[in-house]
C-alpha cells in the first residue's frame, strides 16, 4: 500500500521540490490522492464520524422502538438490514450504536491523552524516583488484559457507559505516556534546548514552545489508529452484558442479541459486525496515511 | 546469562506485585463498598460489617495489601463468597482449559505465520505473498469475539460441520471442539506475524553478515535459517510475549461465546455474582502469567541474540 504513496505523486517534479517546498496541505493532497488505502480510509471514518452525528436524522426508525416489522426479517425494502429478535430495524439500532461507539472513543482517548501526556511530562522531567515509581506503575498496568481489566472494574463500579471510559483510558495512559517520556527524555538534553535553558527559559516555555508540539504528532496519529480498539473493547464489554446496558443501542448489544437468536437469523450478526470492521478499517488507512503526510521517519518499511 | 534472567525475575515479581496492589487500592478509592455489593442493598448493618471484617476490608489498606501478599506465598487466594470454597482451587481447576487454549492458538498461528512471512520475504510478489498481505489486513480488522461469533454462524449453524457448544468428551472429542475456538483466536495473529517476520526478514537480509556469509560461500538453506531468520523472527517472538495479554482477553470472550469452561468465563460468571474474591483472584493469576510468557519472550530473544543481553 504504501510502495506508492512513496514514489508516484512526487515523482514527475523532483527537481521543483528542491527549489519551493510544496505547502503541508498540497503534500497531504498528493499523498492521499496517491494512496489508495489511504484515501478508503478518510473516506470511511468521515462516513462513520458523519453517521454518528447526525444518527437521529439519519435513523429510519427510533432504534428502541420495538415490532417495527416482523420479528428476524432478512434484509428487506423497509428493513434495510432486517430486524431483531424483538422486530426492532437493525439499520436504525447500527445507527445509533455508532453514536454511541463515536462518543466512548472520543471521551476515552481524551482522557487517555490528556493523562498520558501530563504523566509522561511528568516521568520525563521530574526526579528519577518518581520517574521509575511511574514506569513501575506503568508496567503493572499494561500487564492486565484490558477486558479482564474491565470485568474487574465491572465488578467494582458496575458496568455502565463511563466504566468502559474509565478501563480503555487506564489502559491506554501507560502507552502514551511511555511514549511522551521517550521523547522527552530525548528533547531533554539536546542542544537548542540546553540553549533556550542557558537564554534563560522557563520550564513552562520549553514544554509548551518545544516538547508539546514535538510530542503531539505522533501521539495523535497513533490515538487515531487505537480508535479501532477503543470501540472493540466497548462493543466486547456490551456484548458480555457488562458495558453498555441493553435498551441503549450498541454493536456490541446487537452482537448479544444475534449471538442468542443466532440458530434463528444471522442478519443481528451481521449487522453488528460489519459496522466494526469498517471502522477498524477506516481508521487503521487513515491513521497509515496521516502518519506517512506527518512523519515520513516512521513510515513503515515494506 | 543466568545474571541476567534473574534480573528480569525480580523485576517481574515487582510488578505483579505492584498489579494487586492498584486492584485493592482501586477496590477502596472507588464509591460503594464490596461488601454491600456482594449482600445486596437490604442487607443489615450487622451482616454488611460482619462480611467486611471476613474479607478483611475493615483493616487499614496497608495491611490489606500485605495480608494478601502474605496469604500468596501461602498459596491462599480467598475463600468464594457464596461456597466458601478456596478461590486458588477454583481458578486452578479452569485455568488448563485457558492454557489449552490458547496454547494451540498461538502454536498454529505462530508456526503458519512465520511460515507464511518466511515465504512472502523470499518470494516476493507472487500470488501468495499478495493473498497473505490481503489476508492479514482483513483478520486483523476483525476483533477476535466478531470472528468467534462468524465461526459459530459458518461452521456449526450453517454447514453444521463442528461443534460449538463445551468442551467435549475424552481425547478425540476435546480436540474437536477446540478447532472452531482455536481458529477464531488464532486467525488474526497468523497475518500479524506474517507481516512482521516478512518485513523484519527483508531488513535482516541486506545486513552485512548476511553478505558475508554468503561470500563464504555458505547454503542458501543454511543463511536463511541460522542467520536470517534467527534474528528477523525477534519481533514476532516480543509481538507473540506481549500478546499474551490479548490472548487471554480474547479467550473470554471465546469461551463466553463456545460455552466452554475456562478463567475467562469464570471471570464473567463471577462478575455477574459479584464474587469479588474469586475476580481478584483469577485477574491475579492472569496477570503472573502474562508477566511471566513476556519474561519468557525476553529471555528466548536474549538466546536467539547475545546482544540483547546487555540491556535491562
Amino acid at each position: 500500500m504504501n510502495e506508492t504513496s512513496a514514489t508516484s505523486p512526487t515523482a514527475p517534479d523532483a527537481d521543483d521540490r528542491l527549489l519551493s517546498e510544496p505547502s503541508l496541505l498540497t503534500r497531504s493532497l498528493r499523498l492521499v490522492g496517491g494512496n489508495r488505502s489511504g484515501a478508503i480510509g478518510f473516506v470511511l471514518v468521515a462516513l462513520i464520524v458523519f453517521a454518528a452525528i447526525f444518527a437521529p436524522w439519519l435513523a429510519p426508525y427510533d432504534p428502541t422502538a420495538i415490532m417495527t416489522g416482523p420479528r428476524m426479517a432478512p434484509p428487506s425494502p423497509e428493513h434495510w438490514l432486517g430486524t431483531d429478535n424483538l422486530g426492532r430495524d437493525l439499520l436504525s439500532r447500527v445507527i445509533a450504536g455508532g453514536r454511541v461507539a463515536m462518543l466512548v472513543a472520543a471521551a476515552a482517548l481524551g482522557a487517555a491523552l490528556t493523562g498520558g501526556l501530563s504523566l509522561g511530562l511528568i516521568a520525563g522531567l521530574g526526579p528519577r524516583w518518581l520517574d521509575n515509581t511511574l514506569l513501575l506503575i506503568f508496567d503493572a498496568l499494561r500487564s492486565f488484559p484490558t477486558i479482564v481489566f474491565g470485568l474487574a472494574v465491572v465488578t467494582i463500579i458496575g458496568p455502565s457507559l463511563f466504566t468502559v471510559i474509565l478501563v480503555v483510558a487506564i489502559t491506554s495512559i501507560p502507552i502514551y505516556a511511555r511514549i511522551v517520556r521517550t521523547q522527552t527524555l530525548a528533547l531533554k538534553n539536546v542542544e537548542f534546548i540546553l540553549a533556550e535553558r542557558a537564554m534563560g527559559a522557563g520550564i513552562a516555555r520549553i514544554l509548551f514552545v518545544h516538547v508539546l508540539p514535538n510530542v503531539l504528532g505522533p501521539l495523535l496519529i497513533l490515538a487515531s489508529m487505537d480508535v479501532p480498539l477503543v470501540i472493540a473493547t466497548e462493543a466486547g464489554l456490551s456484548f458480555l452484558g457488562m458495558g453498555v446496558r441493553p435498551p441503549t443501542p450498541s454493536w456490541g448489544v446487537i452482537l448479544n442479541d444475534g449471538y442468542n437468536f443466532i440458530r434463528n437469523s444471522p442478519w443481528p450478526v451481521i449487522s453488528g459486525s460489519i459496522p466494526i470492521i469498517l471502522v477498524t478499517l477506516g481508521f487503521t488507512f487513515m491513521g497509515e496515511a496521516l502518519r506517512d503526510i506527518f512523519d515520513p521517519r516512521l513510515r513503515r518499511t515494506h | 546469562m543466568l545474571r541476567y534472567a534473574l534480573q528480569r525475575f525480580a523485576l517481574s515479581v515487582v510488578i505483579v506485585m505492584v498489579a494487586i496492589a492498584i486492584l485493592i487500592v482501586m477496590l477502596h478509592v472507588v464509591p460503594g463498598d464490596p461488601a454491600v455489593m456482594i449482600l445486596g442493598p437490604r442487607a443489615t448493618p450487622e451482616l454488611i460489617a460482619q462480611t467486611r471484617q471476613s474479607m478483611g476490608l475493615d483493616q487499614p489498606l496497608p495491611i490489606q495489601i500485605l495480608t494478601f501478599f502474605g496469604n500468596i506465598l501461602h498459596g491462599d487466594l480467598g475463600r468464594d463468597v457464596f461456597t466458601n470454597r478456596s478461590v486458588a482451587q477454583i481458578v486452578f481447576e479452569q485455568l488448563p482449559y485457558t492454557l489449552v487454549l490458547i496454547s494451540v492458538a498461538i502454536l498454529w498461528s505462530a508456526a503458519l505465520g512465520i511460515a507464511l512471512g518466511c515465504y512472502s520475504a523470499l518470494r516476493r510478489n507472487t500470488w501468495l505473498d499478495t493473498l497473505s498481505g490481503i489476508l492479514s489486513v482483513g483478520t486483523i480488522s476483525i476483533p477476535s469475539f466478531v470472528m468467534a461469533l462468524y465461526a459459530v454462524l459458518v461452521f456449526a449453524v450453517w454447514l453444521g460441520w463442528l461443534p460449538s457448544i463445551g468442551a467435549g468428551e475424552g481425547l478425540g472429542g476435546s480436540i474437536i471442539h477446540l478447532i472452531l475456538p482455536a481458529f477464531a483466536i488464532g486467525i488474526s495473529w497468523v497475518g500479524y506475524v506474517a507481516r512482521m517476520v516478512r518485513a523484519s526478514m527483508l531488513e535482516v537480509m541486506s545486513y552485512a553478515h548476511v553478505r558475508m556469509a554468503r561470500a563464504f560461500g555458505l547454503r542458501e538453506r543454511l543463511i536463511t535459517t541460522s542467520h536470517i531468520l534467527r534474528i528477523a523472527v525477534q519481533p514476532a517472538v516480543t509481538l507473540i510475549g506481549t500478546g499474551v495479554a490479548h490472548l487471554f482477553s480474547a479467550a473470554v470472550f471465546v469461551e463466553v461465546i463456545f460455552a466452554r469452561p475456562g478463567i475467562g468465563a469464570l471471570i464473567v460468571q463471577s462478575v455477574n455474582e459479584r464474587n469479588y474474591p474469586i475476580v481478584l483472584g483469577a485477574v491475579l493469576v492472569t496477570t503472573a502469567i502474562i508477566v511471566l510468557a513476556t519474561l519468557i519472550s525476553d529471555l528466548v530473544i536474549a538466546w536467539l541474540d547475545p546482544r540483547q543481553r546487555e540491556e535491562l
